[in-house]
C-alpha cells in the first residue's frame, strides 16, 4: 500500500525581551542557576503576574507578518499541571482565545512553492530546567528559564513530507528573526519544535492517529525524527498493529524516537481563565502602529530585488538570508548607483548593472570571506558603502579583481569606518591597476623574450600556450595589469 | 480545544460523585488519600455538591461568564529589568539546594 | 514591659479603648510612646490572650524596633495617622522575616522574605507590627476550627467560634489585644467574624486594596480590609490599605481618596435598600430583631426604606463553592514541597514526595476543597459546574446593579446566627458553608461590605449589621457606619474579662 505522511508543527519561539513575561527578572541565557528566578518565578506565596508590553508586541508582529487576525481581546488561562520545573503547579498560557488566530507562510521545497497555514499562535511562559546529573540519586531544578516568553506557533496538518516540515520551520525561523522577535538560537533553545506525526493510505481524506514528537532541536534532528516515525509507523500498521495518540521523545544519539514514560498518563490540565489576568486587549491604533512599524518582509523583498536589481531569484533568495544581508545588500547597491561609476545614463540600467555587481559580489567574495571568519554580516568589518566603492574601482578598471580581494583583506584585517580608505589602501598597497599601455608593452617584451619556447609553441598553433603568456604577464605586474589590455598587446605583439 | 456547548445542563442527569471519581481527583490534585479517607470525602463531597446542584435550575442561555470581579482589561507593564539576583534569601528557606539548585527525587523523563 | 508600676500606666490603661485618632494624639504629645504601647499590648497578648489563640506569632524583638523607629519619627515631627500604633495582621500577608503560615502546615517554617503590599503601606506609615494573626487554614472557613495553629476562640464567650476565617484578628480586636487589624474577605472572612466578635470590619471594591503577597485563596474574590472597633477608625486603616499597586494586575488605577471625608456628613434622605431575601426563612429571629431595630435607628437618622430584590442570592453558596474551590485548587499547586514550606521526610520517588508533602501539609478542609476545585475544572465537568457558575455570577451582579438603581446603600444580617459553639458544625460542611450565606453575594459581585456591631443576641453573643455599598462606595459606607455609631454603643462593649 502507498502511505501518505501527514505533519502538524508546533513551535515554541523564545521571544527576544529583556524582561520575563511576568515578572521583571532577566531572560539572559547561561548565568548561574536561579539568580535570575524572582520572587514571581519561584511561585513564592502572594506573588502575582504582570504582563509585559514587550511580548505582547512581539506576537503583535508575528501576527501581522503572516497576515493572521489579531484577536482584540484574548485570554490567559492556566493549564494545570505538577512537574518540578513548573512553580506554580500551572503554566499560564492561551487557551480558547490566543493573541494571533490564522495566518499563513510561504515554504520553499526545491523549486516548488507551497502555503502552510497556520492554525494560530499564543503567549505563554516557558518552564525551568531539570538537570538530570546525578545529585545523590536527585534531580536539581534551575528556574532561570521559568516565565521567560513563549510564542507557540501551531500550523495546520499541511506538510506531507519530512522535507516539507524542515522547509516550514527554515522558513518560519527566518521570519521570526526577520521581524526581530527571537533570536532563533537553536542550540540555547530559543526556536523549539515538536511535531506531530500520522500516516495514512494515500488518497484517504480521513487522518491517521497521531504522535507527538518532542525535543527535536535542529533542523536535522526533525527530518530524521519524521522519518524514522513514519518508518515506524507503516511498520506497525503493515503488522497488523496500531498506532497509540503518545509523546514519543526523539534520541539523536540513536536516531529513534521512544514514547516517553511520564507523559503516558493521559492529561487533564483543567485549563480555566486566570483570575490573576483580566483579558489582554489590542486596540486597533495599537495594532496598526505596529503594523507601520513591521520592516519590510522577506516575501516582498524577494520580489522587489528581482524587479529592481535584476538578481535572480536564486541570489535574491540568498539576499533576503536575513534581514541584516538584505539591508547591507540593498545600501552597497545604492552607494554604488550614486558613485554610477560606468556613467550610466538610464537609471533603470544603472540601477539593475550596479544591483547585479554587489549581489554577486556578496554571494561571492563577502560570503566566503565571513564563511571562513565566522562571522555575522552585521559584524562585517567592511561597511556596505566600502564594498560599494570598492566595485566602483573594478568598474572603472582601477583594480583588477584580484586585487579587490586583497583591498577587502587588508580592510577586514584592519578596519576602518570611512568609505575613503579602499582609495587608501590602493595607494598604499600599490595596487593600481597597471593600464598604460606603454609600459605594458615593456613587460610583456620582456616575457616574450624569457619564454621562447611557449612562443614557438604558441605560434606552432598550441592554443594553449597564450594563456601561460597571459599568466606570466599577470605573474609579472604582481596581478595588476588589466587583463583585457594584456590579451590585446600580446596578440598584437605574437602576431605581427 | 473543546468548545463551550450550549447550555442544556437541566437536562442532563449527572451521576452522584463516586470513589472512583474522588480517586481520580485526589491524583490529579497529587493527595495521597488512604480509603478511609476516600470514603469519607466521597460522602462529604456527594453533601456539598447536593448544595451545588441546585445551580442548574436557572437557566444561563446567552449569560456571559464572569471570570473577574472588575471589567478591566490586563494592563502592560514595560519590558524592563527590575529583579536582581536574590537566590541566596530565596535559597535559604528551601528544603534542599545544592550548588544553587533546588533538588528533587529523581526526574523520570 | 509595662508593669503595675510603670508610671505610664494610668494614661495606658486609657489608650485601652481609645481610637486611632486619640491615640495618635496621645503619641504626639509625648504623653505615651510608641515602644510603651507596643509593650502593653505585646503584654496583654501573652497574659489575656492565651485562652483565645488569637495569635500565631508575635516576635517582641521585631515589634520593638518598629516601635523604637515610631518613635524617632515622631520625635521628629514626621508621624502620619498611624505612626507608632500596633496593628496586628492576618497571617496571610506575607511579612519580611515573619514567620508567614497561612494557618497551615504547609507554610509552618515559612519565614516569608519580602513583605505584601499592605505589610508595606502599614510600614511606610510607621504602624508596629504586633503580631500574626490566627485564621482558618488557607482562609477556608467560617469557624476558625480549620488552623493548623488551633481554634480561637471568642471573648464574648470562650465556648463560642470567633468565626473565620480571619477570627484572630477579630478576636485580637475584640479583647483589645490590640487596637487595630487586618483581615482577608473571599466570601465573608472579615464580616462574619467581625459579627460575630462584635467589631467592625470593612472588605473594599475589589481592586481596591492590592493583592499581593497576600497569600491567595481564591484571586477573583479576594480582598483585605481593615477590622477596629469603629468606622473612623477603618477609615484611617483605609487610607493606609488602598491604592494601586502595579504587582497586582487586578490593582485598580484610581486617584487616592480620603475615606474619612464623608464620615459626619448627615444622613437625611438616604435611601437605605432591604433585600427581601436577607429576612426571609433561614435569619434567626434574635438576628432579625437586632437588624430591624438598627434599621430603625437609620429611620431616625432620616434614612428612608426601600424594598430591594436579589433573586439570585440564593444561588450565591453553590456558585462560591464551586468557584472559590475551582481557583484555590490551582492557587495551592505551588505548595509542592520543591521551593518552600513543608516537604514530607519519606517518599519513594517525585510523584510520592508531591502526593506525601501535599497530604501532609494541608488539613482536611483544605483537601476537601482542593478535591471539589479539582472535580469542577476536570475534562467533562467544566462545563456544568465551573462555567454554569461563572455565569449564575454573572447574574448575581446584575442583581446588585439593579438594587442600587432603587436605593443608595443596602442592609441586612451579616450572618443568620450569633457565634455558635465550637465544634458544633466543624462535621457539617454544608452546615458550615450555609453560614456565609448573606456575604457571599458581595464577593461574587466584587461590591464593598461591612459589618458593624448591632446588639447581642442568644447567649449574650455579639451580632451583626451588613453594609453593602455600591461600587467604590467605601467613603459613604463608612459615613453611614459612622452615623450610627453616633447614636449606638454597641461598638463600644467590651467583652467582660478583657476590660481592663
Amino acid at each position: 500500500m502507498e502511505w501518505e505522511t501527514v505533519i502538524g508543527l508546533e513551535t515554541h519561539a523564545q521571544l527576544s525581551t529583556r524582561s520575563k513575561i511576568f515578572s521583571g527578572a532577566s531572560t539572559a541565557f547561561g548565568a548561574a542557576p536561579n539568580t535570575q528566578a524572582c520572587a514571581v518565578d519561584l511561585a513564592l506565596p502572594g506573588v502575582l503576574p504582570v504582563m509585559n508590553r514587550g511580548a505582547v508586541e512581539r506576537a503583535l508582529r508575528f501576527g501581522l507578518a503572516v497576515g493572521a487576525t489579531i484577536n482584540a481581546r484574548s485570554v490567559f488561562a492556566r493549564k494545570n499541571y505538577f512537574y518540578p520545573d513548573l512553580p506554580k503547579g500551572y503554566q499560564i498560557s492561551q487557551y480558547e482565545l490566543p493573541i494571533v488566530a490564522g495566518g499563513s507562510l510561504r515554504i520553499v521545497i526545491g523549486d516548488r512553492e507551497k502555503i502552510v497555514h497556520l492554525t494560530r499562535a499564543h503567549l505563554e511562559e516557558d518552564a525551568g530546567k531539570s538537570l538530570h546529573e546525578d545529585f545523590h540519586g536527585m534531580s536539581g531544578i534551575d528556574l532561570n528559564r521559568a516565565g521567560t516568553p513563549l510564542l507557540e506557533i501551531v500550523s495546520e496538518p499541511e506538510m506531507r513530507s519530512a522535507e516539507e516540515a524542515v522547509a516550514y520551520a527554515k522558513a518560519l525561523h527566518a521570519l521570526v528573526r526577520w521581524i526581530d522577535i527571537c533570536d532563533g538560537n537553536m542550540q540555547e533553545g530559543s526556536f523549539r519544535c515538536d511535531a506531530n506525526v500520522s500516516v495514512r493510505p494515500l488518497g484517504s481524506d480521513k487522518l491517521g492517529t497521531r504522535c507527538e514528537i518532542k525535543n527535536l532541536n535542529s533542523f536535522r534532528f526533525l527530518e530524521r525524527a519524521i522519518d524514522f516515525e513514519v518508518r515506524r509507523q507503516i511498520e506497525v500498521i503493515e503488522d497488523g498493529g496500531h498506532i497509540v495518540l503518545e509523546t514519543r521523545l526523539y534520541d539523536p544519539d540513536r536516531d529513534e524516537t521512544r514514547s516517553m514514560r511520564s507523559k503516558e498518563e493521559a492529561h487533564d490540565y483543567r485549563y480555566f481563565p486566570d483570575p490573576d489576568l483580566p483579558p489582554l486587549v489590542v486596540s486597533e491604533a495599537w495594532r496598526e502602529a505596529v503594523r507601520a512599524a513591521l520592516p519590510e518582509l522577506p516575501a516582498a523583498m524577494c520580489e522587489r530585488f528581482i524587479n529592481d536589481y535584476g538578481v535572480s531569484e536564486y541570489d535574491a533568495r540568498l539576499l533576503i538570508s536575513s534581514r541584516d544581508f538584505a539591508s547591507y545588500f540593498e545600501a552597497a547597491a545604492q552607494r554604488l548607483i550614486e558613485l554610477n561609476p560606468a556613467q550610466l545614463g538610464n537609471e533603470e540600467e544603472a540601477r539593475r548593472n550596479y544591483g547585479l555587481a554587489i549581489a554577486k559580489g556578496m554571494s561571492g567574495l563577502l560570503a566566503a570571506q565571513l564563511n571562513r571568519a565566522e562571522l555575522d554580516i552585521a559584524h562585517a568589518p567592511v561597511s556596505a558603502a566600502q564594498f560599494a566603492v570598492l566595485h566602483a574601482r573594478m568598474i572603472q578598471e582601477v583594480v583588477t579583481s584580484k586585487s579587490a580581494r586583497e583591498i577587502l583583506l587588508a580592510l577586514w584585517e584592519s578596519p576602518q569606518t570611512d568609505e575613503s580608505a579602499i582609495d587608501a589602501i590602493i595607494e598604499a598597497k600599490g595596487l593600481k591597476q597597471v593600464g598604460d599601455a606603454d609600459e605594458l608593452g615593456g613587460i610583456v617584451d620582456g616575457v616574450l623574450a624569457a619564454n621562447a619556447r611557449q612562443v614557438a609553441d604558441y605560434r606552432s598553433g598550441k592554443e594553449k600556450a597564450f594563456n601561460s603568456l597571459v599568466g606570466q604577464v599577470m605573474k609579472a605586474t604582481g596581478g595588476k595589469a588589466n587583463p583585457k589590455l594584456v590579451q590585446e598587446i600580446l596578440k598584437r605583439k605574437l602576431e605581427g | 480545544m473543546i468548545p463551550y456547548c450550549a447550555d442544556n445542563f437541566a437536562s442532563i442527569e449527572r451521576m452522584a460523585i463516586s470513589l472512583v471519581d474522588v480517586k481520580r481527583v485526589a491524583h490529579l490534585a497529587r493527595l495521597e488519600i488512604d480509603p478511609a479517607e476516600a470514603e469519607q470525602a466521597c460522602e462529604r463531597l456527594r453533601g456539598i455538591f447536593g448544595l451545588i446542584e441546585a445551580m442548574q435550575a436557572v437557566p444561563t442561555d446567552g449569560v456571559e461568564p464572569m471570570a473577574h470581579a472588575q471589567e478591566m482589561a490586563l494592563r502592560l507593564r514595560a519590558d524592563q529589568v527590575t529583579e536582581a539576583d536574590g537566590r541566596e534569601l530565596f535559597q535559604a528557606i528551601a528544603p534542599q539546594v545544592e550548588d544553587g539548585l533546588y533538588l528533587v527525587p529523581k526526574v523520570i523523563e | 514591659m509595662a508593669t503595675a508600676a510603670a508610671p505610664g500606666l494610668p494614661t495606658l490603661r486609657q489608650m485601652l479603648n481609645a481610637t486611632l485618632k486619640e491615640l495618635a494624639a496621645q503619641l504626639a504629645a509625648r504623653k505615651v510612646s510608641s515602644v510603651e504601647l507596643a509593650q502593653y499590648f505585646l503584654k496583654r497578648i501573652e497574659t489575656l490572650g492565651s485562652q483565645l489563640n488569637a495569635f500565631i506569632s508575635v516576635d517582641p524583638e521585631r515589634s520593638l524596633a518598629q516601635a523604637r523607629a515610631a518613635d524617632a519619627l515622631i520625635a521628629a515631627g514626621s508621624a502620619q495617622a498611624l505612626t507608632g500604633i500596633p496593628v496586628a495582621h492576618k497571617d496571610i500577608f506575607c511579612a519580611r522575616g515573619w514567620l508567614t503560615t497561612c494557618g497551615s502546615r504547609m507554610l509552618s517554617n515559612f519565614v516569608s522574605p519580602y513583605d505584601a503590599h499592605v505589610i508595606e503601606r502599614y510600614n511606610q506609615a510607621g504602624a508596629v507590627i504586633v503580631g500574626k494573626t490566627n485564621m482558618d487554614e488557607f482562609a477556608m472557613g467560617s469557624s476558625n476550627e480549620t488552623s493548623y495553629y488551633g481554634p480561637v476562640r471568642n471573648p464574648w464567650d470562650t465556648a463560642a467560634v470567633p468565626g473565620g476565617s480571619s477570627g484572630g484578628s477579630a478576636a485580637a480586636v475584640a479583647a483589645r489585644l490590640a487596637p487595630v487589624a487586618t483581615g482577608t474577605d473571599t466570601g465573608g472572612s472579615i464580616r462574619q467574624p467581625a459579627a460575630l466578635c462584635g467589631v467592625s470590619g470593612l472588605k473594599p471594591t475589589y481592586g481596591v486594596v492590592s493583592r499581593y503577597g497576600m497569600i491567595a485563596f481564591a484571586s477573583s474574590l479576594d480582598q483585605a480590609g481593615p477590622f477596629a472597633r469603629t468606622a473612623e477608625d477603618l477609615a484611617l486603616m483605609l487610607n493606609v490599605m488602598a491604592g494601586f499597586d502595579a504587582r497586582d494586575s487586578t490593582s485598580l488605577e484610581r486617584a487616592p481618596e480620603d475615606y474619612s471625608r464623608a464620615l459626619t456628613r448627615p444622613l437625611k434622605g438616604l435611601r437605605v435598600g432591604l433585600p427581601a431575601e436577607f429576612f426571609a426563612e433561614g435569619l434567626a429571629p434574635d438576628v432579625a430583631r437586632a437588624v430591624e431595630a438598627a434599621i430603625a435607628e437609620f429611620k431616625k437618622l432620616g434614612c428612608e426604606t426601600v424594598e430591594v430584590k436579589l433573586p439570585n442570592m440564593r444561588l450565591s453558596v453553590p456558585v462560591y463553592y464551586v468557584l472559590a474551590p475551582a481557583e484555590a485548587s490551582s492557587n495551592l499547586s505551588r505548595f509542592d514541597g520543591v521551593r518552600y514550606g513543608h516537604r514530607a521526610s519519606e517518599y519513594t520517588d517525585l510523584a510520592d514526595m508531591y502526593r506525601k508533602t501535599r497530604a501532609e501539609g494541608f488539613g482536611a478542609e483544605v483537601k476537601r476543597r482542593i478535591l471539589i476545585g479539582t472535580y469542577v475544572l476536570s475534562a467533562g465537568y467544566y462545563d456544568a459546574y465551573y462555567l454554569k457558575a461563572q455565569k449564575l455570577r454573572r447574574l448575581i451582579a446584575q442583581d446588585f446593579v439593579e438594587a442600587f438603581k432603587k436605593c443608595d446603600i443596602i442592609m441586612g444580617p451579616t450572618t443568620p446566627t450569633a457565634a455558635f459553639n465550637l465544634g458544633e458544625k466543624a462535621q457539617d460542611p454544608v452546615q458550615m458553608y450555609l453560614s456565609d450565606i448573606y456575604t457571599i453575594a458581595v464577593n461574587l459581585a466584587g461590591l464593598p461590605g461591612m459589618s458593624i456591631p448591632a446588639g447581642f443576641g442568644a447567649g449574650n453573643r455579639p451580632l451583626g449589621l451588613q453594609v453593602i455599598g455600591n461600587y467604590f462606595c467605601e467613603a459613604q459606607m463608612l459615613n453611614v457606619a459612622h452615623q450610627f455609631q453616633q447614636v449606638t454603643d454597641w461598638h463600644l462593649r467590651t467583652p467582660p474579662g478583657f476590660a481592663q
